[in-house]
């Protein structure tokens, strides 16, 4: 199957400063990808970049198997900007049936789409009188507009609630299922891990980490905690069984790498007289999102 | 191609009505031209003209400040206001070339201004036809006073764009807008004068004062009806330099200057950073 998007080699630098050195990727239909990265780390220029706002300094960019920026690539392509902004003196209707016009789709259709993505009251009202949220969802409305291959989206949650974030990612999925490519950058680490296939976190304009959360897990190799809830009296043989665990109140944490984790289980289960409970803690997705973004001394 | 000129023109068409500049555009217009109908009413029977080629002078005098002053205000905010608020990006990943973006503006505002001057010199060739059965004879100049008036508004339009794109910040554009029009408009012809009044009838005034004339589009539209207008001997001051300019000379200033004008607001644009 070729892919929707491919990126190789990519590099741009601003003045002196390496916005993204020697970056490659590529994105199949169907598939949701989420791109992660701190402030400043090149998610924001590599989109523009392959949207054909900005020249690159080198590398390959083939997009919907076109050039960034052609005219057959701008029609296969839906972007959702950070901080989308629009005239505040047009109303949400004249606003989507314009970018219906500019696809050759027709605007009649701009009411069902603004419903689609909740704003069915508020399609008359100017933009102007609309908050952060409802704004987000005029530009998540632009980007479902005729059937785009590649929709490449810039924090699309951010200023969402909790019931749009579903409701959004709901959307995703369907356009997923019919075979659209999906990049969208976010902050929100938790919703990306289970709403995309797989994870990319760029760091300082480098692609330090790629795959999906279980295969990052393992890569990092970070440790696994273990609580242990000792039975009354319990816990000095308990502590004498694991000499590196940490003492708590009624019972010990005692951490030990992926690979030990089933043989470490083993050990507390022989000792299953003294124990009252076990809690296995897998290193949460901060973890290994900082463990990634830090190893360029970032 | 043209589907994308017809809804960016649409849209800009919303905009100028929902901010009221469509209303202002045509409120300034009327009034103007009413005032200036009823003020020019006075000389009609010493001059021998029917009373509409006189308001046609009259108005031509107010249009080469009027109109170059509604087309730069109609303008200016056209590209910097898309970079301020962060709409340009996206619209620039759209399948849409700038220079149609550019092209549907220009449509929408052109067709703004027709209609303020259809309004505005409407009303006052109305009155004076009203108040003057000889008045029909003076159709023609007020035609072209009106097609002349549409080519210096798209030449100021050009430039208001160009302006626009180059200072990337509303604010900054109005400033400029401001500025090209008290240069090219008011400070222009005030120094022309100086120069023709210090020279006395030297190389500056047989030599250079006419083709600085027909360089300026303000000018040449001026140059051009006045030469044209039977009412030509009622005007004075620059416009007396009217009679040694041929006609050919200030029609092809007034026609190159818009696109002149369009074509330098698209190369700014082009270099424009999304």
């Amino acid at each position: 199957m070729t892919s929707t998007l491919t990126i190789s080699h990519l590099t741009k630098r601003f003045g002196g400063v390496h916005a993204l050195s020697d970056v490659s990727l590529s994105v199949a239909p169907g598939e949701r990808v989420a791109l992660l990265g701190h402030n400043g780390a090149g998610k924001s220029t590599m989109m523009k970049i392959m949207l054909g706002l900005i020249a690159p300094d080198s590398g390959d960019i083939t997009v919907c198997g076109a050039a960034p920026g052609d005219a057959e690539a701008r029609m296969k392509v839906a972007y959702l900007p950070e901080n989308v902004a629009f005239h505040p003196a047009l109303t949400g209707l004249e606003q989507v049936s314009f970018y219906m016009r500019l696809r050759n789709v027709d605007p009649r259709g701009a009411h069902d789409l603004l419903a689609r993505v909740g704003l069915a009251d508020a399609a008359t009202r100017r933009i102007g009188t609309f908050s952060k949220g409802m704004r987000q969802r005029v530009g998540l409305a632009q980007a479902l507009i005729g059937h785009p291959r590649l929709l490449v989206l810039d924090e699309p949650t951010s200023g969402l609630d909790p019931v749009s974030r579903r409701d959004f990612y709901e959307l995703l999925d369907g356009l997923a299922a019919d075979g659209a490519a999906i990049l969208l950058s976010s902050h929100a680490l938790t919703e990306v891990e289970a709403r995309t296939d797989r994870l990319l976190i760029l760091s300082g304009g480098r692609m330090v980490a790629e795959g999906s959360l279980h295969e990052l897990r393992s890569k990092a190799a970070l440790p696994v905690s273990l609580h242990i809830s000792a039975m009354n009296g319990h816990v000095s043989e308990l502590m004498g069984a694991f000499p590196n665990a940490i003492r708590t109140d009624a019972g010990l944490n005692l951490t030990c790498t992926q690979d030990d984790k089933l043989a470490t289980l083993a050990r507390i289960s022989d000792l299953r007289g003294m124990v009252a409970d076990l809690e296995v803690i897998p290193p949460s997705l901060e973890d290994i999102y900082s463990h990634f973004s830090r190893r360029d001394g970032q | 191609m043209i589907a994308g000129i017809l809804a960016t023109a649409r849209i800009e068409a919303n905009i100028a009505r929902r901010n009221r500049w469509v209303l202002i555009a045509v409120l300034l217009m009327v009034v103007f031209s009413l005032v200036l109908s009823a003020a020019g009413s006075a000389p009609t029977g010493a001059l021998g003209a029917d009373r509409l080629s006189v308001v046609v002078a009259s108005l031509t005098s107010l249009s080469v400040y009027l109109v170059p002053l509604v087309a730069l205000l109609m303008s200016f905010d056209a590209i910097a206001g898309e970079v301020e608020r962060g709409t340009l990006p996206l619209l620039l990943t759209y399948p849409v070339a700038r220079w149609e973006v550019l092209a549907g503006k220009l449509l929408a505002h052109v067709l703004i201004l027709i209609v303020a001057l259809a309004a505005g010199y409407g009303a006052a060739a109305l009155v004076a036809i009203l108040t003057d059965p000889q008045a029909m004879a003076g159709l023609g100049a007020l035609w072209r006073l009106t097609w002349t008036s549409v080519l210096l508004g798209a030449t100021f339009l050009g430039i208001g764009y160009a302006v626009s794109a180059l200072s990337r910040r509303a604010s900054g554009a109005a400033g400029l807008a401001v500025g090209v029009w008290l240069g090219l408009v008011v400070l222009y012809d005030l120094g022309l004068l100086a120069a023709v009044v210090a020279d006395e009838g030297g190389f500056f005034t047989t030599q250079l004062f006419p083709v600085a004339l027909l360089a300026n589009p303000a000018d040449a539209f001026r140059l051009f009806n006045l030469s044209a207008a039977e009412a030509g001997a009622a005007a004075s001051g620059v416009a007396g330099a009217a009679g040694m300019i041929p006609q050919w000379q200030s029609l092809t200033s007034v026609v190159v200057w818009p696109i002149a004008a369009l074509i330098l607001a698209a190369q700014v644009f082009r270099k424009v950073d999304a």
